[in-house]
């Protein structure tokens, strides 16, 4: 001790403690892929139930409790932590930083999250079962018609939302703070652009979260009646506050997975991203945009005309911003040399089948024909397409690709390229079916569907098994390579590889940029 | 390696070409079809416009994947290391980021014009030639014909299918799921406005051939109409999730010629008409019992158990509720337990049908009380708490 370049503290202390970057990003990342297999079980039991027609595992009441849980855990547990994760890890890194700028704040912003999934989980085996009122909890099911476990549920959320503002506000604090002498805004890599404008996205929507379930609180228990029509309340506020949070969280969710694939596009295609400025303008727009398109989540609800029309054209207008990206993605690779080692083709799967959510997404803005679409499975697919292919095929291809430089082994390749192939074909065998059965009419969230959804459905619940499966071969490679994976000390793992991080030894030092670096 | 790239194309593919047979087959497939694979043009004018828009999008769209993804393709096949190129240097053009976001905004105007005149045809209330309130319960959807004609004609719609075919101790019927006690009747080429609410959560009442999907919020009434243009019989279901049985919520219309409609009126009148003399009688205690079994079984099987074992709700049997006082008894079934899942049964069933299962919960699964209600205890029950 006293000695400036110590390492890091030994045993449980080590993690309990920690303020160090690297630390705090290896346990939120760990503790993602512990929610991503926890909220993956219960979409197990889901397409299960679903294998056939009739009841035959679960009773309905559970099978809503699964549907519900099965969304907070994947949104809340699995995808936003697993990129704080990763911004942990990166963003110094990328800017030149010796570690992030609050590093306390960091430690807690992590451990609050356990104790709240603890909370979270521990509804499922509370006298009136857990929360059974869908991830998106509309009241008056999550209110008057709700089981006694959603006073947990809601402080659990309360929970969440102040790890993701003190996550974000540490991440904004960084970036503004702490870029190494030279990295001009303009300079900073994609990946440290989208986190940052993410992290604002969440400082403005988390506290409205925070306010709808403290109005869902004070419904509950304190007799007000904010969502109550027969207190003089109206169920549609709760829907509007509700989706003024969420639709800016779909953002929250892509726009980090967005910076992801900008890094690795670039290095496998050896060649520079195309149209950086428009990148980091199309970054904005859409963050923008996503404040003023809410109600496309309700054109159902009996919004009077003009309400519908503008938030139509509002949500059409994301497909500028997005196809502009997508498009210099394109370009990128366009006249580059590529090879296609696992992180590549999980950027590629990403942007096909983000691509084609993107389109039903387009389809879905269209408030006549959502009529038809809404709250049916081709919404399901639609966001399956987009949260699973965009954003956990996004991170997967990130621990591929930096998993060398945090552990300086190498991981195994083919079961690399397997994961990818069985994942992108059960992927689509899950969820492509989902677009038939939901235009022809088979409502989402049912535990029980009529005939003629039959086959489609057994079909899909074999891709989701498939799908499952692969991510246990996930895990096996990724622990087998920090286990016994071949050690490599290249300082660039990858030859297209650009940016400071590729610049430190590897592994990783556990302090770097102590000094920081001149960037040109 | 080349066989290796070959091999990606193909596969990477394969979502563009499921895209394509979609679009392929969704045209020979209508109605609530196996397997459907698009959405059907349905019965009504909205809905062939909807059905329009919905595959001009379609084709906008599979045209810019099909140009994005060959250009995507084509890159990854010719762009590869592994044949000795050697990468370009170009990473920016503002002609081009230009071009990119102009071509765009253009198709969606273009979108947005025919997307707008739809939209505001579907929104055209006006000259409804008559009127339906549907009122969304959990489980089950009530419907109230407003026209001065049909005044007396309320009734609720619930799911037919037995639990044996839910629980697979029988096999399925053909309409498994999709098939109601008692549906709903218009007539065809007529212009029907409903008044769609909610009594509990919010539903949503979705019949997808007559393209209308609107929600059913407690204490709002939305509007939404349809004018179908051929007779048959169209199913849909909840849309909104409303608690346990929102899957098991089905809507049956049946369209009908107009006098065949008349006729259906004059029917269900003359009904009303003979349950408002029940309402005056004094029944028996094994009339109550025999009537109050099949109003048990309809609405309080659920959730208290068909031996009144309870479930979701609490037992019957030998409960505290049944074996007690009768007034304490009846309050429950007219106003419910708010907060619970026990719903306020007194403006679901009528006064003959709320004496009856009183009854038969008093005398049945060994209760035997001995006591009973009669339809006016319930009516002056429900008179003095000035009808709420």
């Amino acid at each position: 001790m006293g000695d400036h370049h110590h390492g890091p503290a030994k045993g449980l202390s080590r993690w309990l403690f920690t303020t160090n970057h690297k630390d705090i990003g290896t346990m939120y990342l760990w503790f993602s892929f512990a929610m991503f297999i926890l909220g993956g079980s219960f979409a197990m039991i889901i397409r299960a139930e679903l294998f056939q027609p009739g009841m035959q595992l679960v009773d309905p009441a559970f099978f809503n409790q699964m549907t519900t849980l099965h969304g907070l855990v994947m949104v809340f547990g699995a995808i936003m932590p697993s990129f704080v994760g990763l911004a942990n890890w990166m963003i110094p890194m990328m800017i030149g930083a010796p570690d992030m700028a609050l590093p306390r704040m960091n430690n807690w912003s992590f451990w609050i999250l356990p104790p709240a999934f603890l909370i979270l989980a521990s509804t499922l085996f509370m006298e009136g079962g857990a929360p059974a009122f869908g991830w998106t909890f509309y009241a008056p099911l999550s209110t008057t018609y709700a089981p006694p476990s959603v006073t947990y549920f809601i402080f659990s959320i309360h929970v969440l939302g102040l790890s993701s503002i003190m996550g974000s506000i540490n991440i904004i604090a960084t970036v503004m703070n702490m870029r190494a002498p030279g990295m001009t805004y303009m300079k900073m890599p994609m990946f440290v652009w989208t986190w940052l404008i993410t992290a604002f996205l969440l400082v403005a929507v988390m506290p409205v979260l925070a306010g709808a379930v403290t109005m869902m609180l004070m419904d509950i228990h304190f007799g007000t009646s904010f969502f109550s029509a027969a207190g003089g309340g109206d169920p549609v506020l709760f829907q509007h506050i509700f989706w003024f949070f969420g639709h800016p969280e779909v953002y929250i969710i892509i726009l980090p997975a967005f910076g992801v694939v900008s890094q690795i596009i670039p290095a496998f295609s050896r060649k520079p991203l195309f149209g950086y400025d428009s990148m980091v303008y199309a970054t904005a727009a859409i963050a923008f945009l996503s404040f003023v398109v809410w109600a496309h989540h309700m054109y159902t609800v009996g919004m009077p005309v003009a309400g519908e029309l503008f938030f139509m054209y509002a949500t059409m207008l994301i497909a500028v911003p997005t196809g502009v990206k997508v498009f210099n993605w394109v370009s990128t690779m366009w006249r580059g040399a590529m090879t296609f080692e696992t992180p590549m083709l999980f950027a590629i799967g990403f942007l096909v089948l983000f691509t084609i959510g993107g389109f039903t997404g387009l389809m879905l803005s269209i408030a006549p024909a959502d009529f038809q679409y809404h709250d049916s499975y081709f919404v399901v697919a639609h966001f399956h397409y987009v949260m699973v292919a965009g954003a956990v095929f996004s991170m997967s291809a990130a621990v591929y690709y930096w998993l060398p430089k945090w552990c300086g082994r190498m991981y195994n390749e083919t079961m690399g390229k397997t994961h990818f192939w069985i994942s992108f074909i059960g992927f689509n065998i899950a969820f492509f079916p989902q677009h038939f059965v939901g235009l022809a009419g088979m409502p989402r969230r049912i535990p029980d569907y009529a005939l003629q959804f039959a086959d489609f459905n057994m079909l899909s619940s074999i891709g989701a098994f498939i799908y499952g499966a692969s991510q246990i071969l996930f895990l096996y490679n990724v622990v087998a390579t920090i286990v016994a994976g071949k050690p490599t000390s290249e300082e660039k793992t990858w030859d297209g590889a650009e940016g400071l991080e590729w610049t430190v030894a590897t592994p990783a030092p556990y302090h770097t940029f102590e000094t920081p670096p001149q960037v040109k | 390696m080349v066989l290796k790239a070959n091999r990606l194309r193909k596969l990477a593919l394969a979502p563009v070409l499921m895209l394509l047979s979609l679009a392929s087959a969704g045209v020979l497939a209508a109605g609530g079809k196996v397997n459907q694979v698009n959405m059907s043009p349905g019965a009504t004018e909205i809905g062939q416009s909807i059905f329009d828009l919905h595959m001009l999008i379609f084709w906008i769209c599979v045209i810019i994947g099909a140009l994005v993804f060959g250009v995507m393709f084509y890159s990854i096949y010719y762009h590869r290391k592994s044949r000795g190129v050697t990468p370009s240097t170009f990473h920016e053009s503002t002609k081009v980021e230009i071009a990119w976001t102009v071509v765009p905004f253009l198709i969606l105007i273009g979108m947005a014009v025919p997307a707008t005149s739809t939209l505001l045809e579907i929104y055209d209330f006006d000259d409804a030639e008559m009127d339906i309130m549907v009122t969304g319960f959990q489980w089950r959807w009530k419907y109230e014909y407003l026209n001065e004609e049909g005044e007396n004609v309320v009734f609720f719609s619930s799911l037919r299918t037995p639990q044996s075919e839910i629980r697979n101790a029988e096999a399925k019927g053909e309409h498994y799921l999709l098939e109601v006690d008692e549906p709903m009747v218009i007539p065809v080429d007529t212009k029907v406005r409903f008044l769609v609410t909610a009594n509990d959560v919010i539903h949503s009442w979705w019949v997808p051939e007559l393209a209308v999907k609107k929600d059913a919020i407690p204490g709002f009434i939305n509007e939404t109409w349809t004018r179908v243009s051929t007779e048959g019989i169209y199913r849909g279901q909840c849309a909104e999730l409303c608690g346990k049985d929102h899957g098991f919520m089905p809507i049956v219309v049946n369209v009908v010629s107009k006098e065949d409609y008349a006729e259906w009126l004059d029917e269900k009148q003359a009904q009303a008409a003979q349950v408002s003399e029940l309402m005056a009688q004094t029944f028996t205690l094994d009339e109550l019992m025999e009537r109050g079994e099949t109003v048990y079984d309809r609405n309080c099987l659920a959730c208290h158990g068909a031996n009144g074992e309870g479930g979701v709700g609490t037992p019957i049997a030998g409960s505290p509720i049944a074996t007690g006082d009768i007034d304490a008894h009846l309050e429950i079934g007219i106003n419910g337990v708010p907060g619970t899942a026990m719903q306020a049964f007194g403006s679901q069933i009528n006064n003959v049908e709320m004496a009856a299962v009183i009854t038969y919960q008093r005398n049945a699964f060994g209760n035997n009380m001995g006591d009973m209600v009669q339809p006016i205890d319930v009516y002056n029950h429900k008179q003095g708490q000035g009808e709420n």
